[in-house]
């Protein structure tokens, strides 16, 4: 059987993503420009039996998300900046009490109401450091419509393996931008399904005691085990608790869960990166133009090449520096003020070899613009 | 409806607070503060189980056991 | 069964001060519980912060303790999820009518099936005795020290404006109104509001020296009657209780099923 084609926008592929993989409630409020996802899913979901809901703000829509997690649904919302600034108190929560769901911020030009119908990507630190306090996020991203549906199927599949929020950090160009999408079979990508306890009735249920290799497995709201879920530190029923010992275990565990498992959450993509002097580090659209730049060069015989990370949080630092080690140079191609440079300058040995490339004027920042930072770097003029 | 009659009147100690609600709420005055600031009952016999105290127990800590009078034919 | 049944007793003597409302409420939502003869894996309690929501901590249902001011928002998630359970949010001022008022009024306009206890003690406790927007003017506060010029909403005028299909006022001291008001309520088909006026003698009783637990509650007798009373009429000035709005209209979840079958209908079609 031949799959499906179809020429979408990003939302939509997400969208396509989400429902691949096994969407069942979606609350959300209208917020250029992520707007599509909300439209598509109001009309997809209830035809599946799911559920869709327009709460009367972002702060609502996560908190929605979250109570519709514990009855046993995969859950999303998606939003952008200023709606993401407003959810980030619910993702702290959903990080304390490990609860499934899925964020898309689909970002645009910021800080505060900014440029909301162009294109930017500044929310990359907002993403790991939005909500208060120690915690740890995973966030994902794509550069193109087929990796957007990957990149959402695999954040659903992280959200339940790791019982915890995932951030899809898309950008205005990959949302709104047409291209191909081919819809996997059903069965063609794996799909991590909810844990459910195997602990029977009347059985004194744990739901914050992990198995050996680390899961914990949920009971639905509703059914045999009643427990209590709350944002302040617990105990393992999920209790409130203030023992020194237990506060410290918790937090440790919330950073652990996923610092002990970076090459297992991390996600990348090299292209001619085979002996290459300098190294582009992108990701979402402005890797469309890094890998638009290096394949160019490349047929001049220039060795240049791209790292395109398909994840962002957890920064896979080790990768970065293994792969930068032999590298000229390294160009951090991104549209904010140098958010992932900071990151990868801290990764690598030798930081004063990474530049930043970026474009901060609504624009997608083109490969021309990477050119130009190139040449100064290359001592090639300006 | 027959008549109710106090088999008991049960208080955890333990969860009283001593607030003297119950105490000062009682119609017949039938529960007192004792020196540990915990509510007991002095004088169960006029208890005329309303269950007042009960309902009004912030600390859940009192119940009122009945028994049920029997008619005057039974 | 006895109330005592209904509650993770491990954790008592509770957390809240001598003469708490608080607990009254719970007891009192604890006996309706009972009378209704509702299973407790079929209700949730969903709360936010504060005194009041420490109130999900103690009972024996499912329990979700949220955020400040967003225990509806959640509730609306686990309900909509899963119409087929009960839902009870209680709530306290700030809850319900300040950070959380957004989700109140919004609540009510969709008529979700969720009962809303608003706690209505006048302050907020847990920070240890600010005013709240239930406070009123000319109280005392610890943010109000020359006394509030803040006036209060009435929580009754604004869910039954916001479209609350079932509302209704009682007082600590009207233990077995309460009791009643909330088996009405948890039954009502759609958003059902139950506000209750509680003391908190620690903060607002003692900067407004309005005496011990026992003096405030029984001032509830005093200031308050019930509507359609003679001693309502012949004083306006008393805050009346009762059940104000008691009306049908398409609850939110049994809609949206209507919605799916339409839904179904178009990808058939």
């Amino acid at each position: 059987m031949a799959r499906k084609v179809r020429f979408v926008q990003g939302n939509e592929a997400c969208v396509e993503g989400a429902l691949y993989a096994g969407l069942s409630f979606y609350a959300g409020y209208p917020i250029t420009p992520s707007t599509e996802i909300a439209e598509l899913l109001a009309e997809r979901l209830p035809a599946r039996g799911g559920r869709f809901i327009q709460m009367e703000d972002e702060i609502a829509s996560m908190c929605a998300i979250i109570g519709a997690s514990l009855t046993g649904n995969k859950v999303m919302t998606a939003t952008s900046g200023p709606g993401f600034s407003l959810k980030q108190e619910a993702i702290g929560y959903a990080c304390m009490a490990e609860i499934p769901c899925v964020i898309v911020n689909v970002q645009r030009g910021g800080p505060s109401t900014g440029n909301p119908t162009h294109v930017g990507q500044g929310d990359i630190n907002q993403a790991r450091w939005g909500t208060h306090g120690d915690h740890n996020i995973i966030a994902l991203t794509a550069s193109n419509h087929q990796d957007v549906f990957a990149m959402t199927v695999e954040a659903f599949n992280m959200a339940e393996t790791y019982r915890t929020p995932v951030v899809l950090l898309f950008d205005e160009v990959i949302g709104h931008m047409r291209e191909k999408l081919l819809v996997p079979e059903p069965g063609e990508l794996p799909l991590v399904e909810r844990l459910r306890t195997s602990v029977p009735k009347d059985v004194d249920y744990h739901p914050y005691l992990p198995r050996e290799d680390g899961r914990l497995p949920m009971s639905d709201f509703g059914g045999e085990h009643r427990y209590n879920v709350t944002g302040l530190y617990h105990d393992m029923w999920g209790f409130p608790t203030s023992n020194p010992k237990m506060v410290s275990e918790l937090l440790r565990h919330l950073i652990d869960k996923i610092d002990n498992r970076v090459h297992e959450i991390t996600r990348h993509k090299e292209h001619f990166l085979e002996g290459a002097r300098y190294v582009l580090i992108s990701y979402g659209a402005s890797a469309r133009s890094a890998i638009h730049l290096a394949r160019e060069r490349r047929a001049r015989g220039e060795r240049i090449g791209v790292i395109e990370l398909q994840s962002l949080w957890p920064f896979p630092r080790e990768m970065i520096r293994e792969k930068c080690r032999e590298a000229k140079a390294v160009l951090v191609v991104e549209m904010n003020m140098g958010q992932m440079l900071a990151q990868v300058r801290a990764a690598v040995a030798d930081p004063e070899k990474v530049f930043l490339a970026n474009r901060v004027d609504g624009k997608l920042i083109a490969p021309a613009d990477i050119k130009q930072v190139l040449r100064v770097i290359q001592g090639r003029g300006v | 409806m027959a008549k109710r009659r106090l088999r008991e009147l049960v208080i955890r100690r333990e969860w009283c607070k001593g607030c003297g609600i119950c105490v000062a709420l009682c119609p017949k005055q039938v529960l007192e503060l004792d020196g540990e600031d915990k509510s007991v009952p002095a004088r169960p016999e006029d208890c005329i189980c309303c269950r007042m105290c009960e309902l009004r127990c912030p600390d859940l800590a009192i119940t009122v056991l009945t028994d049920e009078e029997e008619g005057d034919g039974a | 069964m006895a109330i005592q049944d209904y509650i993770r007793q491990r954790f008592f003597p509770h957390l809240w001060c001598p003469g708490c409302g608080h607990g009254i409420i719970l007891n009192n939502l604890l006996h309706a519980v009972d009378e209704l003869g509702l299973a407790k894996n079929d209700i949730v309690v969903t709360s936010g912060i504060g005194c009041s929501a420490r109130i999900s901590g103690y009972v024996d249902f499912h329990t979700l303790h949220t955020l400040h001011g967003r225990a509806l928002a959640f509730a609306t998630g686990v309900k909509l999820s899963r119409p087929e359970l009960t839902l009870i949010v209680p709530m306290g001022d700030g809850d319900a009518l300040a950070i959380g008022g957004n989700h109140f009024i919004h609540a009510a306009r969709r008529n979700i099936d969720i009962t809303a206890i608003v706690m209505n003690n006048r302050i907020y406790g847990m920070t240890g005795g600010q005013f709240s927007p239930l406070s009123g003017p000319g109280i005392l506060a610890t943010t109000a020290p020359y006394r509030t010029i803040d006036p209060n909403f009435d929580v009754v005028e604004l869910a039954r404006a916001a479209g609350a299909t079932f509302v209704a006022r009682s007082t600590t001291y009207h233990a077995l109104e309460t009791i009643d008001l909330l088996k009405r309520a948890i039954s009502h088909k759609g958003f059902a509001v139950v506000e209750i006026l509680t003391q908190c003698p620690t903060y607002y009783g003692r900067k407004n020296k309005e005496g011990e637990a026992a003096e405030m509650i029984e001032r509830y007798k005093h200031i308050t009657a019930k509507i359609g009373s003679k001693a309502l009429e012949e004083n306006p000035a008393l805050i009346p209780r009762g059940v104000f709005v008691e009306v049908g209209r398409p609850e939110y979840c049994e809609a949206y099923e209507e919605v799916i079958v339409r839904a179904r209908q178009e990808v058939a079609a």
